[in-house]
């Protein structure tokens, strides 16, 4: 079904036939020899094969970007195949990856046409055969057809003169109308795989005489080995070699477990660094003192303070945010073989430019000599986008010489991540005599993510400075401190704290004026029509002031990320101090759906990533090392903890949004003012805990 | 190091590795069964179940001496069984990376309780973590399961 192994050259030269690629953007100029993006192959024996230029880690990519190619190609679904090609900047630009919820984005209008210019090149094949005119042809279902004599001719019979036939100068792509691929629940490509243990995931690649290692990393952040002694680590059964990388000591065996007990014991001295002494107590303070000062403006309109100072009541608040994991069941894993004129990095990874890149610094070759083959990710939610666990695996396979598969331990993963960035922010907010906001001000403290423009992270401020409430005085404020703890882009980014903050911080509004919560937000968002339109179907849907069973409370939040706009209600229960999700409602629009089925499993999904980090996820820093090791202390929701989640999706004309991040930074604010109607007191403070609301 | 003896998915397997060397990676690193997954190495995440002699079992803390002379099934040994056709069926997986787990603790509950209650689910399949959250998924495709073996039973 999905077929991953077999390089793109090997398999053009063993197959022949028809292989296109297809300009991106939408107008390519002249040269646009680095803008091509899609690949669709047809085999002679009809197989087509659709070269997914993205990766994928549970959100669909696969079989939603194989709908739009095969909209257009009118081909038989059941004969598709999938495959993910190496790294090809000239064919799928630099950027090649999955991150930002942007593939059906980006594919939307390019892997449409690449479908539509197979289907034309085939009918011109055919044309030419039948030597009648274009005109007289139609594709359908994997065939071309003869419309004067009803004759058919097979795409895999066509493939070959297709393949010679000039590429059309432009095609006219179908009206949603005419669609009948896009817009239904077509089953996932990548299921039979991945019930039956058959789906390669990274960690699963073996490669020809493979070892096996793992890698001791200093436990303090932005420490090096000082020294080590190797002895006892290889007398452990199986250990082969130790060597030394740029960021530790790694053991290399015939088998994974071998290298890990060769790890246990290894004796390693470290220069623990600068970060030696953190702890949540030091960075949580560095935080709070940075917020007691003026930050970069982030965004100003009208004049905050002023209105502040003159609105008929004032309400302040602090909200906190801890560092997070991002704890993929499949651990971090890179298997490379580096020899002097080429490389080979096998790795489930959503960046496989990036990917490349490391390689190519790291062994000194040409980039065309390095060949990355894209693996199914057990899980990414941005961990997979950096590229750090690619670079460890080359330097052992350039220091050894031979294929190897470095593979992290989940407390590997949980002590060596690159967090979800720990954050604090000051609000205050005025209200005129009526109870509107007339002022709004937000002052953040989060560590930088990596683009800074006149002094704010687009990406630590986002959910806040996007606020998209009508409030004619609004100033925010960034500060980027520096606590020395990495960190990288964690399932909806800045909105997976932020918009936490702020939905709470609004319903702290909604509660100080007397409206109702969901009034509150619908009559400020008048300018925000998409978001504002989502409010009254998730009101409807979840039964929002109509009366609740005995002890049961609701609370909702929205939020306007990656493109799409979602409300979520959710109902909870307390009881004897136990917190207790029964039901999340999320209306969403998030455009034009290609796959209403995969939208509904991405909305519960992200919902249930925020709702784990709302209820447990705390990493905390001590001595400058991360506390938690596995998930008996970093843990998880359980299948008796989930809720049930309904999905309603608002039917848009508007071109796609994206959806693997949509609904994650919603739930902990919808759920945290189920807590408050229920208590009357607010969760300022991530992971939610009962005993300690004030 | 002496050779031990199991059966693995019906037949007979012999390996000759370190007696504490664990189940999981005897399987995915000398066998090349991958299908059995890695997850946490404590138990704690249900990635790595395996049947042994029927019982669902976290195979990353069982030691290979353990299953000597016992019987050893894997995901690579359901062959087209009820609960993979419920997964396929309810679309279940998203990453898929747990679901080996998950199918192989949900096939020792439906052998053991044919018609689980949702407490019965819960009881037994919340030792499986999912990070992609296909709980919902998983608890419908359980019930499908069980459905299909009734709808089997009866004919």
């Amino acid at each position: 079904m999905i077929a991953q192994k077999v390089d793109r050259r090997s398999f053009l030269a063993a197959t022949g036939g028809l292989l296109l690629g297809f300009c991106l953007p939408e107008r390519g100029r002249a040269d646009t020899a680095s803008k091509l993006n899609g690949f669709v192959h047809i085999a002679p024996d009809d197989t087509v094969t659709f070269f997914i230029h993205k990766a994928e880690m549970g959100q669909g990519t696969v079989t939603s970007l194989s709908m739009l190619l095969a909209e257009e190609l009118e081909c038989d679904w059941k004969k598709i195949r999938t495959e993910f090609p190496g790294v090809d900047p000239a064919s799928y630009g630099p950027m090649q990856g999955v991150f930002g919820s942007a593939s059906i984005r980006s594919s939307w209008q390019p892997l449409r046409k690449a479908g539509a210019s197979a289907r034309e090149m085939l009918i011109a094949a055919a044309a030419q055969k039948w030597g009648v005119d274009q005109s007289q042809c139609r594709a359908e279902n994997g065939f071309v057809v003869n419309t004067s004599s009803n004759a058919r001719l097979s795409y895999g019979s066509l493939a070959d003169a297709a393949s010679k036939v000039p590429v059309p100068a432009s095609v006219t792509l179908k009206d949603p109308t005419q669609f009948r691929v896009i817009g239904t629940s077509a089953k996932r490509l990548d299921t039979p795989d991945k019930v039956n243990g058959k789906a390669e995931f990274g960690i699963d690649v073996r490669v020809p005489g493979m070892v096996y290692g793992v890698v001791a990393r200093c436990p303090v952040f932005g420490g090096r080995v000082a020294s080590f002694d190797a002895a006892k680590a290889k007398a452990v059964p199986g250990v082969k070699q130790v060597v030394q990388i740029s960021n530790g000591v790694a053991v290399v065996a015939d088998n994974t477990w071998s290298a890990m007990e060769g790890r246990r014991a290894l004796q390693v001295q470290w220069d623990e660094g600068p970060n030696a002494h953190a702890t949540n107590a030091s960075i949580r303070k560095m935080f709070a003192d940075l917020c007691e000062t003026p930050g970069a403006v982030a965004r100003k309109q009208g004049d905050a303070e002023g209105a502040l100072a003159g609105a008929a009541r004032k309400i302040e608040a602090v909200y906190e945010a801890p560092y997070l994991a991002h704890a993929p069941m499949e651990p971090l894993n890179c298997t490379a073989h580096v020899r002097p004129d080429g490389c080979d990095v096998w790795a489930s990874t959503q960046f496989q430019s990036a990917a490349r890149d490391t390689a190519v610094k790291i062994t000194g070759l040409p980039p065309d000599k390095v060949q990355i083959h894209t693996l199914f990710m057990g899980g990414g939610f941005g961990r997979r986008g950096g590229s750090d666990y690619v670079g460890e695996a080359v330097e052992v396979a350039k220091a050894i010489g031979v294929p190897v598969k470095v593979t992290w331990s989940r407390e590997d993963d949980l002590q060596h991540d690159t967090y979800r960035p720990a954050s604090y922010t000051r609000f205050a907010a005025g209200l005129d005599g009526d109870g509107w906001p007339v002022a709004f001000t937000a002052r953040i403290a989060c560590p930088a993510f990596g683009f800074m423009n006149n002094g704010v992270d687009f990406a630590g401020v986002e959910g806040i400075a996007d606020l998209a409430y009508a409030v004619p005085n609004l100033q925010v404020e960034y500060h980027a401190p520096k606590a020395g703890i990495p960190v990288n882009y964690w399932r909806s980014v800045g909105y997976s704290q932020n918009t936490f903050f702020a939905e709470s911080f609004i319903d702290e509004l909604a509660a100080a004026s007397r409206k109702d919560p969901v009034e509150f937000r619908r009559h400020l968002l008048a300018k925000s029509p998409r978001l504002q339109a989502v409010l009254p179907l998730v009101a409807e849907k979840a039964g929002w002031g109509k009366p609740l069973p005995d002890g049961r409370y609701r609370g909702v939040a929205v939020a306007n990320n990656i493109g799409s706009f979602n409300a979520q209600v959710a109902e909870i229960s307390i009881d004897r101090g136990k917190l207790r999700v029964h039901r999340v409602v999320c209306a969403v629009d998030c455009g034009y759906v290609v796959n209403p089925a995969i939208v509904e499993q991405q909305i519960q999904s992200g919902i249930v990533f925020g709702l784990t980090a709302a209820l447990k996820g705390d990493i905390t820093i001590d001595r400058g090392r991360v506390t938690q090791g596995n998930f008996d202390k970093y843990t998880m929701l359980r299948i008796q903890e989930m809720p049930v989640v309904e999905v309603h999706i608002v039917p848009s004309p508007n071109a796609p949004g994206g959806i693997g991040e949509a609904s994650t930074p919603g739930i902990a604010p919808a759920v945290a003012n189920a807590i408050f109607a229920a208590t009357g007191k607010r969760v300022r403070s991530l992971p939610i805990r009962l005993n300690q609301l004030a | 190091m002496a050779a031990i003896k199991f059966t693995l998915n019906g037949k007979p397997q012999s390996v000759d590795v370190v007696q504490e060397m664990p189940l999981l990676w005897v399987l995915r690193d000398t066998l090349g069964l991958t299908g059995t997954k890695f997850g946490c190495g404590m138990a704690l995440c249900g990635a790595c179940t395996v049947h042994i002699d029927g019982k669902a079992t976290r195979s990353c803390v069982t030691p290979i001496s353990a299953v000597a002379g016992k019987k050893v099934g894997t995901i690579e040994g359901l062959n087209h069984h009820p609960v993979q056709q419920a997964w396929i069926d309810e679309e279940v997986p998203q990453c898929g990376y747990c679901q080996s787990g998950q199918i192989m603790t949900a096939v020792a509950l439906l052998a053991r309780t044919p018609h689980p209650t949702d407490a019965d689910i819960d009881e037994v399949m919340q030792g499986n973590i999912c990070r992609c959250g296909t709980y919902q998924a998983i608890r419908r495709a359980i019930h499908v399961a069980a459905g299909a073996d009734k709808a089997g039973a009866a004919e």
